[in-house]
């Protein structure tokens, strides 16, 4: 793959300005912010509403900091050095301007810790630690706004929202949704949806993108657990896991492990001693998907180049911007349901039939990285048979919860195997986690259905970059087609804007809606607890590594030479995109447009 | 279409003409037995229905068959609103006050038509006790000095020749005739030593100098006409009264700087200013002073409005920045400056309305001459808008370095009612309240800092005995709220709890402990606010803090407001002795609060019910009313 | 999705057309346009936010916070009648605050609010520079100056009166 990068990286200038901190002097490079600059030095400086490249509004003054020849204090994050700058980080008047407006904010926070779902990963619990606010001597009003959740994916406590923007800037800038805007003024101000609707009524794609970033309660999953406990607990039903690619180098994280550490196995040990009755790898439906979309592609290519470029289906959040904002595309999305979707399809149709068991009382539960696939599990088109494809979908981070709750020393708990049949899987499938996977899976298999040959696998290193929007070529045989990979949906955006006005052409997409892909989900361990230095790219990016690497010691690197895939074709579905396939795998979309509320 | 400087010239000396009689100068040739009169048409007199009496005369005028004698003329705001509708006559410049459509028959009847003045409508100075005849004899004009407001009550604004008969676009025209290098443009500025009047005082020269020295595809000049201070009203005078001059400064800034785009950011709530600036931009570009190739050269500037929507921190400059380009209206941090990342991202000047205006006849007359006046720190004058319990309320300019007494006591004729002078609050919400004691201050920038307060736009409120100084700072910090744009902590939840604790402290519920609290809080909220008005906000905390401290603990030890103003802390009553129960209380109390039977004293008050109006007290004829 | 018009509504998106038509062009209009439609409508509900948030291409998100933002924007229905009582400085020391309280307590509503009878809405205003006349009030375009609680009454009654007038007329 030939690879024509759009992002080329940024020439860093290599001029450097010297500067003064607290009496050292150092030689720093120019432009970038005092905050950035003394986090080079190992200088910590508190932040709080910052988050690097993305959100730099200096409204938190959590980060002041005092500069020579300043009148006032200045917020550390947004002043840019410059020759000769003398700062001063840690003087009384600095920690006690910033205690205060850590101080100000509690005064108008609704301050539940001990029963809120950011207990001990909160980001402004962390600051008032570190800055000992013992007093709050300030008592009023404080904004009662509410709480919000008419959505199955998403829950907004606004009560817990200090205004810092963060959630804003991430769905304005990266994923393009704009959904929120600050409205009112003044203490009355808020940050939420046009109206102050609730999400699933406006362009909200359910990415859960803004839970990443916000440094407090104020928005998080819907959780699904208390849900899962009764369904496990009720000896009538057969409750069924299974976990998404992703999460087997993500939950980990959790329980103090590395960043990107590999535990599929203790993974699999967790659920069966949680009470789960089976555990399934969606690995396997993430073969299956390949085998339909790629049949897709090769069908597309040869008979239907009307309909090309294909694009891919497999990430609901992406599925939903479609909807919303590219209702004209939606012919060209692949019609293949998402891995979790088909696995639960095939759970309570294939599978029970096979194994004997009764539908109705499977309850599916899917461990996703992923807040837009609660939403996913709850659309209308998402079942079979008459029954719901997947029941709950819970998120790395509820799934952690749930393991905290029983007490399962998560690190070291030994090693178990998935279940049969959804239990062996290619690389191919694994990769789907991280942003490129799903093309380069494709890939991989479109070459044998198209040439009827296999193709080396190659080590595609440009499309597992982290840059946002990537085209490559690819050779098919004697067919050479465009690709594009785009992750975080500004970046769909940029290129099907492109695709539209022509400036560029491309055959088939890989869209992931978070950036990185799924090890940076929505539902993904939130890493920010002392602050949001990580909420850049880098930890995403050492997820996916843990991926790749295992998909290259894998026996089998294509999804169509998994066995498993083999039995399900010959056992029940038939061929790709065979009328079975199409009833049990495919679905369909709904154009949406960016007013949702009117149809209320 | 004029090509050249010449032709304005032309029209200038036309013009001059036709104006002769309004002026002083007995050098000019002037029309003899005609008159010109001239209707003060700003919002203050504009409300107190002067265009009645405009349109009155008009038609009296023709009507008698007059037009050859008597021209009516619009003109800018006298300053002297409160005694308004103003109508001045020409050449004897005899000044009425509060003329009635009804008082026209008198006026042409009298002095028109039998060269007799009309005494009733006469100012009566309150200070000499005597008749003041023409506004040369005005005790409130005597110790002015008009630069900024030059124009203002001698041209009609809607009409562009009148303003190039006072040298208008004179300066403009010869930058470009003469093709005269900005350096030296921006180095008369500096050298004049003219500040910012929107209220930071930053040098104006300065600024257009590093507004000059960004490259940039593209640049804009903004004028600042938001206004926002409550009690202000300098900008809009200007506006109403002299739009051009705003207009030629802004054409000469955009040569200076290279930027061939302006806006001028007005309050809506300014529905006449906005109208005369139209008209005014409209006539500019017919004559080619604003478009394409301005006077024949090969410059090009345009200029268009745009209307504010209700907030006041849209006069922060970088606020004000996103408004103009539609957004909401919040601050920015700075660096980088408006100068250097503005409109669009592109380098932009914004002035205020009264620094433009001082830019046109500071270039025609020489810095020198500028820096002649007012202070070491501050020169050139500054406009006032004089309110609250004073005599003339109104608009004045003096030079910088006028003593505040001679403000107060000699131009606004002193305390209203013979009060006892209290405090007076400078800066508007950014400002302080200043003490009798610091009345003899020589008002500059620096001197008005030093004191606790500050030059702001130039707000004067004056305070008196009826005045408290913790409601004061209470109604402050209300607007701080009101207005705070939310975006920075300190200032949207701490300007509330100052509010909260002032509120208790105005309750009578207050501790001494929250003194300690305020003044820590308010140190912090300065230190800390991300733009100017968060930054500014406690200020009038500290200042009445720090002068009328005793009047803070009145009310937390005394649970008394001295003032008599704090209505949790006082009561309406009805004195038992003296009340002969009439009943007129009772019927002019608004919430019916009085009750009692006609001739069998007392009546009494339901503490529950009243308001604290005090509507009834003067109403009752034994004053027997009266607030403890 | 479509953004449904009433017949009756249809002359004003009409004249809503023609605004956007004339604006869109150039950049940063929307806080003229939104002006305008406040002129049309009397007020900016959602409809017409979205309406303009369509046509502009704008997220509703931004619209709606800027029409939040500023204190002239209304997203509810005004009454025949705006009071602003100005809370300027200059009034607010010759007692505005207890103007503002009588005519509270006179219509029976707060700052912000609309009389049941949608005859009067109660505004608190900033300086509107007749400070020469304080305490003033504003009644939609008319200016009242030198007020004492006493008069507040009188004045609300003439606008009553006239509304009276002029529904019987009708
Ligand atoms: C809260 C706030 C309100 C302001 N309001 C105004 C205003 O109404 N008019 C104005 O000219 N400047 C105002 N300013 C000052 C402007 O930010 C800016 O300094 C000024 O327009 C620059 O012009 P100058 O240099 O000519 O004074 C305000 C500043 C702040 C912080
Ligand atoms: S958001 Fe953080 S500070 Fe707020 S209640 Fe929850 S844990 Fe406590
Ligand atoms: S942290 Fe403090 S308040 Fe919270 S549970 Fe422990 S002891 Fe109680
Ligand atoms: S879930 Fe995604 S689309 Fe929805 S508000 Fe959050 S970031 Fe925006
Ligand atoms: S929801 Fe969270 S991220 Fe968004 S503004 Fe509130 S606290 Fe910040
Ligand atoms: S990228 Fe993955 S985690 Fe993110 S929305 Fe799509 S499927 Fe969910
Ligand atoms: S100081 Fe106040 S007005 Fe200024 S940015 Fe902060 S919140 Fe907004
Ligand atoms: S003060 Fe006002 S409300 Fe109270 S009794 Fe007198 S008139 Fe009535
Ligand atoms: S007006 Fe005076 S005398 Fe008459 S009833 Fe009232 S309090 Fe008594
Ligand atoms: S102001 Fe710098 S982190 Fe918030
Ligand atoms: S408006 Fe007429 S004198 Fe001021
Ligand atoms: S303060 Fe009320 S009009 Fe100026």
């Amino acid at each position: 793959m030939e690879n024509i990068s759009e992002n080329k990286e940024q020439n860093i200038k290599n001029e450097t300005v010297n500067i003064n901190i607290d009496g050292i002097d150092y030689n720093v490079p120019k432009g970038i912010s005092i905050l950035e600059a003394a986090r080079m030095l190992n200088i910590e400086i508190p932040s709080l509403c910052y988050l690097k490249d993305i959100n730099e509004i200096g409204s938190c003054r959590v980060c002041v900091v005092e500069i020579e020849g300043s009148r006032n204090l200045q917020a550390s994050c947004v002043y840019p050095v410059r020759e000769g700058l003398k700062i001063k980080t840690n003087t009384q008047r600095v920690r006690k301007a910033r205690k205060s407006a850590v101080t100000l904010l509690l005064s108008n926070h609704h301050r539940e810790c001990l029963t809120c779902i950011r207990n001990l990963n909160c980001e402004l619990q962390n600051l008032a630690d570190n800055l000992g606010v013992r007093n709050i001597p300030y008592t009023g009003e404080m904004n009662d706004y509410g709480f919000n959740d008419n959505n199955p994916a998403i829950q907004r406590d606004y009560n817990k929202c200090i205004n810092c923007r963060r959630c804003m800037a991430i769905c304005n800038k990266i994923q393009e949704c704009n959904v929120y805007s600050p409205l009112n003024r003044g203490l009355n101000t808020i940050i939420a949806p046009a109206f102050k609707k609730d999400l699933e009524d406006v362009t909200c794609i359910m990415c859960g993108q803004c839970i990443l970033a916000c440094p407090t309660a104020s928005l998080s999953e819907k959780e699904h657990i208390s849900e899962v406990w009764k369904a496990i607990s009720d000896p009538d039903k057969i409750v069924i896991a299974q976990t998404a690619p992703s999460i087997q180098v993500t939950i980990g994280e959790i329980f103090g492990m590395p960043i990107g550490s590999f535990v599929a196995g203790k993974l699999v040990t967790a659920l069966r001693r949680i009470g789960f009755d089976k555990v399934f790898a969606t690995d396997v439906t993430a073969d299956l998907t390949i085998m339909e979309e790629g049949s897709e592609l090769v069908e597309r290519l040869l008979h239907e180049p009307e309909k090309l470029p294909l694009l891919s289906s497999c990430c609901p959040g992406w599925v939903k911007f479609a909807e919303h904002f590219y209702p004209e595309f939606l012919p060209h999305l692949s019609s293949t349901k998402s891995p979790h979707e088909m696995c639960g399809a095939l759970t309570k149709t294939w599978y029970a039939k096979k194994y004997g068991l009764d539908p109705s009382k499977i309850v599916n539960v899917a461990i996703m990285p992923c807040t837009a696939k609660k939403y996913e599990a709850s659309r209308p088109e998402m079942t079979s048979d008459g029954f719901r494809n997947v029941d709950y979908v819970l998120t790395t981070r509820e799934l952690g919860r749930m393991i905290r709750e029983v007490g399962l020393d998560f690190p070291n708990l030994p090693d178990d195997k998935y279940d049969e049949p959804f239990d062996q899987y290619s690389g191919a499938g694994m990769i789907f986690g991280a942003t490129g996977g799903v093309l380069e899976a494709a890939v991989r298999s479109a070459h044998k259905l198209i040439t009827g040959e296999e193709m080396q696998v190659p080590d595609f290193k440009e499309a597992r970059g982290q840059s946002g929007l990537k085209y490559g070529t690819v050779k098919l045989g004697d067919r050479i087609i465009t690709v594009a990979i785009a992750h975080g949906t500004g970046n769909a955006k940029k290129a099907l804007d492109m695709f539209k006005s022509g400036e560029k052409k491309f055959d088939y997409m890989e869209v992931m809606a978070c950036p990185g892909g799924c090890v940076g989900g929505g539902g993904q361990p939130i890493l920010g607890t002392r602050d949001h230095k990580y909420i850049s790219l880098d930890y995403r990016h050492n997820r996916a590594d843990t991926l790749y690497n295992i998909d290259k010691e894998k026996n089998i690197r294509r999804s169509h030479e998994n066995p498993r895939v083999h039995q399900i074709y010959k056992e029940f579905l038939g061929n790709p995109l065979s009328e079975i396939a199409k009833k049990y795998l495919h679905t369909t979309f709904t154009p949406r447009g960016k007013y949702s509320y009117l149809n209320k | 279409m004029l090509k050249s400087i010449e032709d304005l010239e032309n029209i200038k000396n036309e013009s001059l003409k036709s104006i002769s009689l309004r002026l002083k100068d007995t050098s000019i040739e002037k029309e003899i037995n005609k008159y010109h009169i001239l209707v003060c048409a700003g919002t203050g007199c504009t409300s107190s229905k002067s265009n009645l009496v405009r349109e009155r005369l008009e038609n009296e005028i023709i009507k008698r068959n007059l037009q050859d004698k008597v021209k009516v003329f619009k003109t800018g705001c006298f300053g002297f609103c409160k005694l308004g509708p103003i109508l001045v006559v020409h050449p004897d410049r005899t000044f009425y006050t509060k003329v009635e459509p009804d008082d026209v028959d008198k006026i042409i009847n009298n002095h028109i038509e039998k060269g007799k003045i009309v005494e009733k409508l006469l100012y009566h100075s309150p200070k000499s006790n005597e008749i003041q005849k023409t506004i040369d004899e005005i005790d409130f004009f005597n110790h002015q000095m008009r630069i900024a407001l030059r124009n203002c009550g001698i041209i009609n604004p809607e009409d562009i020749k009148e303003y190039i008969a006072m040298d208008g676009y004179i300066a403009l025209g010869n930058i470009l005739s003469k093709k005269i290098p900005p350096k030296e443009i921006i180095k008369e500025i500096k050298d004049s030593g003219l500040r910012g009047r929107g209220g930071g005082g930053f040098k104006t020269g300065v600024k257009w100098e590093y507004a000059a020295s960004y490259q940039s595809d593209k640049k804009f000049v903004l004028c600042n006409a938001d206004e926002g201070d409550p009690g202000a009203f300098m900008d809009r005078s200007i506006l109403e009264g002299d739009p051009h001059s705003v207009i030629e400064a802004m054409i000469i800034a955009g040569y200076c700087i290279g930027a061939h785009k302006g806006y001028i950011y007005v309050r809506a709530e300014y529905p006449i200013a906005v109208e005369r600036l139209e008209i005014a931009i409209e006539q500019a570009r017919k004559l080619g002073l604003l478009g394409k190739n301005i006077l024949g050269s090969s410059f090009d500037f345009d200029l268009d409005i745009r209307l504010g929507a209700g907030a006041f921190v849209c006069g922060e400059e970088t606020a004000l920045i996103q408004s103009v380009m539609g957004l909401r209206g919040e601050p920015r941090p700075r660096p980088p400056f408006p100068a250097e990342v503005g409109l669009w991202e592109k380098p932009t000047l914004n002035n205020n309305v009264e620094t433009f205006a001082n830019i046109p006849i500071i270039l025609r007359k020489g810095s020198n001459w500028y820096s002649s006046i007012g202070t070491e720190d501050s020169k050139g004058t500054k406009v006032f808008a004089l309110a609250g319990q004073i005599n003339n309320t109104g608009l004045i300019e003096v030079p910088m370095g006028t003593s505040l007494r001679t403000i107060i006591y000699d131009i606004g004729g002193g305390i209203h009612d013979n009060k006892k002078f209290k405090a007076v609050q400078t800066g508007g919400p950014s400002g302080g309240c200043i003490p009798e004691k610091l009345l003899d201050t020589k008002i500059d920038f620096k001197s008005l800092t030093d004191i606790g307060s500050m030059m702001g736009s130039g707000g004067m409120i004056v305070m008196d005995e009826t005045d408290c100084m913790v409601d004061i700072a209470r109604f402050y910090l209300e607007f701080a709220q009101d207005e705070s744009c939310g975006k920075c902590v300190p200032c949207r939840i701490g300007t509330k709890r100052l509010l909260e604790i002032l509120n208790k402290i105005s309750k009578g519920k207050g501790e001494m402990e929250d003194l300690k609290i305020l003044e820590e809080l308010s140190y912090d909220i300065k230190d800390s606010a991300l733009c100017g008005l968060g930054q500014t906000a406690p200020n009038p905390i500290l200042s009445t803090l720090k002068y009328f401290k005793d009047e803070f603990i009145a009310h937390i030890k005394d649970k008394r407001c001295p003032a008599g103003v704090c209505n949790d802390l006082l009561k309406i009553v009805i004195s038992d002795e003296k009340c002969i129960a009439c009943g007129i209380c009772a019927k002019v109390c608004p919430v019916n609060a009085i009750t009692g039977e006609i001739r069998k004293p007392p009546f009494s008050i339901n503490q529950d019910i009243c308001i604290k109006c005090g509507a009834c007290i003067p109403k009752c004829p034994v004053d027997a009313i009266y607030k403890r | 999705m479509e953004i449904l018009i009433e017949k009756n509504e249809e002359d004003n998106f009409k004249k809503l057309d023609e605004i956007i038509e004339k604006y869109k062009e150039e950049e940063g209009m929307l806080i003229r346009i939104l002006q305008k439609s406040q002129e049309i409508f009397g007020y900016l509900p959602e409809k017409v936010q979205t309406y303009i948030s369509q046509k502009l291409d704008i997220p509703i998100s931004t619209i709606n916070g800027i029409v939040s933002f500023y204190a002239l924007f209304s997203e509810e229905p005004q009454g025949k009648y705006t009071i602003g009582v100005c809370l300027g400085t200059a009034c607010y020391v010759k007692g505005a605050q207890e103007i503002l309280e009588t005519i509270k307590k006179e219509l029976q509503i707060d700052v912000g609010e609309t009389s049941m009878d949608k005859l009067f809405t109660l505004k608190a205003t900033r300086c509107i520079g007749a400070c020469g006349l304080a305490p003033v009030i504003t009644i939609n375009e008319d200016v009242h100056g030198k007020l004492t609680p006493a008069d507040i009454p009188s004045i609300l009654y003439k606008y009553i009166k006239k509304h009276k007038e002029n529904k019987t007329t009708k």
